[in-house]
């Protein structure tokens, strides 16, 4: 009896290990293979040095610490909006992040430190929009701040096309990259960023996971066992907004993997909750291997990593439905 | 309640037939009713020209495409029971985008005649694609949707990645994307409208049983409905409707979404009720927003898709935040 | 005993001239109730008559109007959330079931207001989990997940959640819908029994006869008032229920258990 109410409990708690085991093994398998570990070995000239140290290591790093960001952030939002369809998108995160990289290439000149920066104002600011507007009349629970999200979104996104078909050509090219998410812009100064807001959001957002996993249950059973939604609501929302914002800044708004990476997580580990550190690590590993295909997919021509995200992120989410399908999985 | 409901549609067409007139007479050169008259009727009219060759394909068009989006709107939030359903989301808009793209990119093809072709078959493709992924007909409304965000991302990223390596096929999407009435002409209509007459059969044939279907599949059976052939209907009936639509002029997203959110407003849920609200209010929609556009930018034009969203934004939060929770 | 403050509430769970009101309607106006220390009390009364507001109220899970509502003679939304979970139970008409979970799973969440945000299940958490699942009967479906489980066996499962939460008052909303009549009296024994253990239960039940045969106290309402509260026996009379239901009815002995039963009159 005792060993089956333990196994209750604990059978769901292996697989996430093991998941997010594997997960770690991957990501850094396919960071260690992108740094082209062979040319350091051999003979490397200064100017070897130099990409390896300036361009190559900053690159890999952002592409974990951001895939992760994003993918966390993704997983509090669906947890939050306890709708499969939940992402920073829900407020109206990668329209506001454009607008702002947008007025950033368009109006303010185009510098990489402006356009990040830009684009980091206009994200949280649509996000902060969203929820005061949702927040109206008492309390932001149930479809209310997915439908005002939509509302803000689509207004952002009419104001986008007009940026971008205003813009001239190489404007609008520039901005097109960006918006697909790319990560030829990475620089030291971003990693130490993204390892900043890292270090700062993702210990209370992984913290928060018992509580997230109260507040699926239900406004009022949350409440009756002790919970405080809205206070749990606003700041979970806040963290994840501007953790997905900072990753963002520098690598554009790779959204899909906020929206994939928490669903491959669950078909992974099988548990239920949100998740958060496996979703975390399957979108580093995501984000790290797309990179790496972007770069070399295509001989002589590198793909935007946020092009292979969507290619290889939802490719693989379609495969899983359609094997769970077969094998009558919900 | 009947009183107000035998009134309403009525009401909204009178609202309709104002917004064509509009449609007819606004523009670069504003012209008074009569001169509109004159140069539907009249070929030895200076105004036949701008009236008759260019406002009125336009104006056609948007109506049909209008009606067309918001009854596919109105049928995709029935089927999938989600806030965050719209059209685009059984992959109709990113199949075509990824078709056109394709098109334009690989096969150098840029007159509009050429990609409808092209526009549909991609959306056809997909919307199949994404049904049978999504579990056709016996999986839940919420792996319908997965399935549909899955597949539209990958081939928006296919689109971006064809964009990026090829600065002039980003130069043509960026204004098929947006969304525009500007180049309608009646071979585009006459071309696109047997698909819109077939799926708004379609529509009408499964309003009721998608009504039933809102019970959830076990009622539906229940209730002599079947909610396997229902559910294969209804999107059939998305994807031609959409997806001629699209073809025609682009993605335009906003309308089906929104609309049919505010028709529920005067209908309640029942979904036959809805459907004709949708097909006279989101033309209303579409054109007011394509002739605001001719009229805020004057002499240039704002596309019809940029405005819709800039302007159905705030009516749809007002519509929402007005509601009691 | 309580002390018994002059102006102050008697019992533990308490609420004075509650008010509460959704956007356009007040559902309860300037209520008074009391729910007994030690009490089986049950609410009863017609289809949209405010019962589960009330409750709904008492748990803080809605936030009143007017008035207040006390725990321990202090207004409940002033009192810390935790302490008020760790003290009040509350298991809502309609809780969502988590995808994937195990029965065991479900049963731990409960523990919630008794861990701190960084520590892990105790052995503590783990026994009361274990003793839950004894008390109702589904020990040995523990580790199976819950879409596997009957519409009784869930119904236990989220019973047993809310009593691992293991708080004096336990608030259930309809605890017996959509269950057989079998799984209904499983369900009042076990409510019975829990009350007779020593907390105070308080249910919004729809069955008048089962109602009066378990309930110690009995609170009838009708459009947000009381129309009457005391023991079953006293207060369950034919009066009663043509005030509150505009039934006729006779109220004879039930041959069971000695209360109340209340049979409809035949219309003619």
């Amino acid at each position: 009896m005792s060993r089956l109410v333990t196994a209750g409990v604990t059978a769901s708690r292996r697989r996430p290990v093991l998941v997010g085991v594997g997960c770690v093994v991957l990501a850094l398998g396919i960071a260690l293979a992108s740094l082209e570990p062979g040319s350091l070995f051999t003979s490397m000239t200064s100017a070897d040095v130099f990409v390896f140290e300036q361009l190559l290591l900053p690159r890999v790093l952002i592409a974990l610490l951001a895939g992760a960001s994003l993918a966390l952030s993704g997983a509090v939002f669906q947890s939050l909006t306890r709708n499969p369809l939940g992402s920073p998108d829900v407020l109206g995160f990668t329209q506001g992040a454009a607008t702002g990289a947008l007025v950033g290439v368009t109006v303010l000149g185009g510098a990489t430190l402006v356009v990040a920066g830009s684009a980091w104002i206009g994200a949280v600011a649509s996000a902060a929009l969203v929820y005061l507007i949702a927040r109206r009349g008492g309390v932001t629970g149930g479809p209310r701040l997915v439908l005002v999200g939509i509302g803000v979104a689509a207004m952002l996104g009419g104001v986008n096309d007009y940026l971008i078909t205003r813009a001239n050509i190489s404007d609008a090219a520039q901005a097109a990259l960006w918006i697909t998410g790319s990560l030829d812009g990475s620089t030291w100064s971003g990693v130490v960023l993204l390892a900043a807001a890292a270090a700062i959001l993702m210990p209370p957002l992984i913290l928060a996971s018992r509580a997230l996993r109260i507040f699926e249950m239900g406004e009022d059973l949350a409440v009756g066992l002790g919970l405080r939604t809205e206070l749990l609501r606003l700041s979970a929302l806040a963290a994840a907004v501007v953790l997905a914002a900072t990753a963002a800044s520098q690598t554009g708004p790779v959204a899909f993997v906020a929206l994939c990476a928490p669903h491959v997580a669950r078909r992974l580990t099988r548990a239920s909750g949100p998740n958060l550190v496996p979703s975390a690590l399957v979108g580093a590993v995501l984000l790290v291997a797309a990179d790496w295909l972007a770069r070399y997919a295509i001989p002589d021509r590198e793909l935007p990593v946020g092009a292979v995200t969507g290619l290889l992120g939802g490719g693989y989410l379609a495969f899983l439905l359609a094997q769970q399908r077969r094998t009558g999985r919900i | 309640m009947t009183h107000r409901r035998a009134l309403g549609i009525p009401a909204a067409l009178g609202v309709l037939c104002v917004i064509c007139l509009l449609s007819l007479a606004i523009g670069a050169l504003p012209l008074s009713p009569a001169a509109v008259w004159h140069g539907l009727t009249d070929p030895a009219s200076s105004a036949y020209p701008v009236v008759r060759q260019m406002r009125l394909p336009r104006t056609v068009l948007g109506l049909l495409v209008g009606a067309a989006l918001g009854v596919a709107g109105a049928l995709m939030q029935a089927l999938t029971r989600n806030p965050l359903a719209d059209p685009g989301l059984l992959g109709v808009n990113a199949g075509a985008s990824a078709a056109v793209v394709t098109a334009t990119a690989l096969f150098g093809i840029s007159g509009l005649g050429g990609l409808i072709w092209f526009a549909l078959a991609g959306a056809g493709l997909i919307s199949v694609l994404i049904y049978l992924i999504g579990g056709s007909g016996v999986g839940s409304p919420a792996r319908l949707a997965l399935a549909g965000t899955a597949v539209n991302a990958a081939l928006y990223a296919y689109v971006g990645a064809v964009e990026l390596l090829d600065t002039d096929a980003l130069d043509r999407m960026r204004f098929w994307t947006v969304g525009s009435l500007a180049d309608a002409d009646f071979p585009t209509v006459t071309r696109i409208a047997p698909f819109l007459l077939l799926g708004a059969l379609l529509a009408a044939g499964c309003a009721r049983p998608l009504d039933a279907l809102a019970l959830g599949d076990d009622a539906a059976t229940s209730l002599g409905g079947r909610p396997a052939l229902t559910r294969a209907v209804a999107i059939l009936a998305i994807v031609l409707l959409c997806g001629a639509a699209t073809a025609a002029c682009g993605p335009i997203v906003f309308v089906g979404l929104m609309i049919p959110r505010l028709a529920s407003r005067f209908t309640g849920p029942s979904l036959p009720r809805i459907l004709p609200y949708c097909a006279i209010l989101a033309p209303v929609l579409l054109l007011g927003a394509d002739v605001l556009g001719r009229v805020v930018a004057r002499p240039a034009e704002l596309e019809v898709g940029i405005v819709t969203a800039v302007l159905g934004g705030p009516v749809f939060l007002l519509a929402v935040v007005g509601r009691r929770s | 005993m309580q002390p018994n403050h002059a102006s102050g509430p008697a019992s533990r769970l308490a609420a004075r001239r509650l008010t509460i009101s959704y956007t356009h309607r007040t559902v309860v106006r300037e209520l008074d109730l009391e729910i007994p220390d030690g009490s089986f009390t049950v609410l009863i009364g017609p289809n949209g008559c405010g019962k589960s507001t009330v409750l709904r109220a008492l748990a803080r899970v809605l936030k009143p109007s007017g008035g207040e509502v006390f725990l321990d003679g202090t207004p409940i939304a002033g009192l810390p959330s935790r302490h008020v979970a760790r003290t009040v139970g509350l298991l809502p008409q309609a809780p969502i079931t988590p995808d994937g979970i195990t029965v065991a799973e479900l049963v731990a969440r409960g523990r919630y207001p008794h861990q701190g945000p960084l520590r892990r299940e105790s052995p503590e958490d783990r026994r009361v989990v274990e003793r839950c699942l004894e008390q109702t009967g589904i020990g040995d479906l523990a580790a199976r997940p819950m879409a596997e489980l009957s519409g009784g066996q869930r119904q236990r499962a989220w019973i047993a959640m809310a009593l691992a939460q293991d708080t004096e008052l336990l608030l259930l909303d309809e605890p017996t819908t959509y269950l057989d009549l079998a799984h209904q009296m499983d369900v009042l024994d076990l409510c019975a029994r829990l009350h007779r253990d020593g907390r105070t239960v308080v249910a919004v039940l729809h069955d008048l006869n089962q109602a009066a045969r378990y309930a110690t106290h009995l609170i009838a309402m009708r459009d947000g008032a009381i129309l009457a509260a005391g023991p079953p026996a006293t207060t369950l009379t034919a009066d009663l229920v043509q005030q509150a239901f505009d039934l006729p009815a006779r109220i004879i002995e039930d041959p069971e258990s000695g209360t109340p039963l209340v049979i409809p009159r035949v219309h003619r």
